[in-house]
């Protein structure tokens, strides 16, 4: 009922809306409106064009089998050094062990708030662990560095563990995306028709078989979805990793050694003033594209997947 | 399945495999809770040991008076000068530029490839790292326009960086005014942009306005775009022009948490105190509005 007279109403108001505006006020205010939306466009633009145009410069110094092909990242103090995969490793060491530490966490609690949880119970939570997403990024690093390596860290692991090390910034990290994953996961899962879970329910199975075996299975593209925008936010995520996890470029997975990440380079040449023009300068954008690429492949392949659960419920 | 299936059946209880699968269950409620709780727990722990760290530091002479190289005597009013500056700029560029960027692409852009394409790119912006725009501040703002590290250099590269999720977020409010209210006006004689401008916009204000509130909270927490176009700076007088030199909260605090001097971890635990109660009272604003509106 209410849906055929909205069918109408939407064809009545295209058919009204597609006249041709006759004031020139009207074009005038459209155009400027357009212009507003011209600024993202150009925002992607500039971006693409002011990494680009200053790695180019990059690999006029250094070979692409330099960056890409040796291991050793030293930027700053002679002789000088390109390869990336010392950064990249101080990146992947911090996305493999904050993601052990948010997944469980974060999934447990979507389900939990999702598939057990009292309304007014989930009215409390929700709010609080959503609240984690409002702390500023400085506020976590000044937690990871002061509180979670000194307290937690040293009296479990020995002195062995440095005061700058992967396993404190991943530990925190995984706190600050909590609500990342748990938010959209949950959503994914509140998607997910009651049919099946009254199905299920109806042919005898628990709660907790419903959540694991109907629920999750089913809402599995947001889950992963959720997973993906987080990988990227680790990546690009800067102040934790460049005040806790060190500025030691290290080729390693160990989560107790002090590694630098992508970001952390990018930032710590940011607070210096390299000169313009210098091949330390130049990279700064050519670790920039690389950073700005995997975060897109990440966040492409998260909408994609968004896409995919609004598709088959909502 | 099958097991479940012929659990009702046959009565299984006699095995034990029923109470065993309902046992698990009742188990997995308080499993899953103890989980859940893990991020309030964090919540909790963060915000007692800035209190305890920083609680004694709090004072006025802290929000007075100028950093200093000695802890007792460094406090936070350039950062707070600046932070209001840089904010104020940004939040006055992001307001008509973002609310016009959405009404073109709900009300008047052509359905067509273009759209979809500037869509993507919208989502794909929102995703990029605050750094990249750090980066992108400094090629484009402070070397290629000769702005240098100023603060209208620094409200431009935040407002860059915000835009996309409050254009997201003032979509989506354009998008709960029902398509009714826009037929009744156009059925009435009232063109396009007297729709727009009389009905459509007023009621998504609220909506608009709470977004605004979130992406101002959230650049005002930012930290690594600014020390990238040059914030990370001393600072010791009052900002009266957009092209000063600037400094700002979180880069204060940034500054005390690297010190290695127990004194300065303190400040920092205080700079942490006073930056998260604005924040807090931003996100809390946000939550009021959107709660006011959802009852209207």
């Amino acid at each position: 009922m209410q849906g055929t007279v909205d069918d109408e109403g939407a064809a009545m108001m295209a058919a009204l809306s597609d006249r041709p505006s006759k004031r020139l006020g009207e074009k005038i205010v459209v155009a400027v409106l357009f212009l507003a939306a011209a600024v993202s466009i150009f925002t992607t633009f500039a971006i693409v064009t002011v990494l680009v145009t200053e790695t180019v410069p990059f690999f006029q110094h250094v070979s692409f089998r330099e960056f890409f092909f040796t291991t050793d990242w030293q930027p700053l103090f002679r002789p000088v050094s390109f390869g990336i995969w010392e950064l990249i490793a101080g990146t992947l060491n911090i996305v493999l062990w904050s993601m052990v530490f948010a997944l469980p966490v974060a999934l447990a609690a979507a389900v939990y708030l999702s598939e057990y949880a009292h309304h007014r119970t989930r009215s409390i939570l929700k709010p609080l662990l959503e609240a984690l997403a409002s702390i500023p990024t400085v506020v976590y690093a000044y937690f990871a560095l002061t509180f979670v390596t000194p307290n937690v860290l040293k009296p479990l692991l020995g002195d062995g563990i440095s005061i700058f090390n992967a396993l404190g910034a991943s530990i925190v990290m995984a706190i600050m995306l909590i609500p990342t994953i748990a938010s959209i996961s949950e959503d994914a899962m509140s998607a997910v028709p009651r049919e099946l879970r009254e199905g299920a329910y109806g042919l005898g199975a628990t709660r907790l078989e419903v959540a694991s075996r109907v629920v999750l299975p089913a809402a599995l593209s947001g889950v992963i979805a959720s997973v993906l925008l987080a990988i990227a936010r680790v990546v690009g995520e800067t102040m934790i990793v460049a005040v806790a996890a060190g500025s030691t470029p290290n080729l390693t997975l160990d989560p107790t050694a002090s590694v630098q990440t992508m970001t952390g380079f990018m930032l710590q040449v940011g607070l210096g003033d390299a000169a313009r023009g210098g091949v330390e300068y130049q990279s700064l954008f050519a670790v920039g594209l690389m950073l700005f690429l995997i975060t897109l492949f990440f966040n492409i392949a998260a909408n994609w997947f968004v896409r995919r659960f609004r598709e088959v419920y909502v | 399945m099958a097991n479940a299936t012929m659990g009702a059946e046959i009565r299984l209880e006699a095995t034990g495999q029923v109470a065993r699968r309902q046992r698990a269950s009742r188990w997995s409620r308080w499993i899953l809770f103890g989980f859940a709780m893990i991020g309030v727990v964090a919540l909790f722990l963060l915000t007692v040991i800035t209190i305890m760290e920083g609680g004694s530091r709090l004072s006025w002479d802290l929000i007075q008076n100028y950093p200093s190289r000695f802890a007792e005597r460094a406090g936070l009013r350039s950062s707070l000068i600046g932070s209001a500056w840089v904010m104020s700029i940004t939040m006055g560029l992001v307001v008509p530029i973002a609310i016009g960027t959405a009404i073109w692409i709900e009300e008047f852009a052509p359905r067509n490839r273009l759209i979809d394409l500037i869509k993507l790119n919208l989502a794909n912006l929102a995703g990029v790292p605050s750094i990249i725009y750090g980066v992108l501040g400094l090629a484009v703002f402070v070397r290629f326009m000769s702005l240098g590290p100023s603060i209208i250099a620094g409200a431009l590269t935040l407002f860059l960086m915000i835009l996309p999720m409050t254009v997201i977020a003032s979509q989506e409010a354009i998008r709960q005014v029902p398509a009714s209210v826009r037929q009744g006006s156009l059925a009435l004689g009232a063109t396009k942009l007297q729709t727009v401008w009389h009905h459509v916009l007023p009621g998504a204000l609220p909506g608009m306005i709470t977004g605004v509130i979130l992406a101002v909270a959230r650049a005002a927490g930012e930290t690594a775009a600014l020390i990238m176009i040059g914030a990370f700076t001393f600072i010791s007088f009052d900002n009266s022009s957009i092209f000063d030199q600037f400094t700002t909260m979180p880069i204060q605090i940034y500054n005390w948490t690297t010190r290695p001097q127990q004194d300065f971890r303190a400040n920092a635990a205080a700079g942490i105190i006073v930056l998260m109660a604005i924040v807090l009272t931003f996100n809390l604003a946000a939550a009021v509005l959107r709660e006011r509106f959802r009852r209207n």
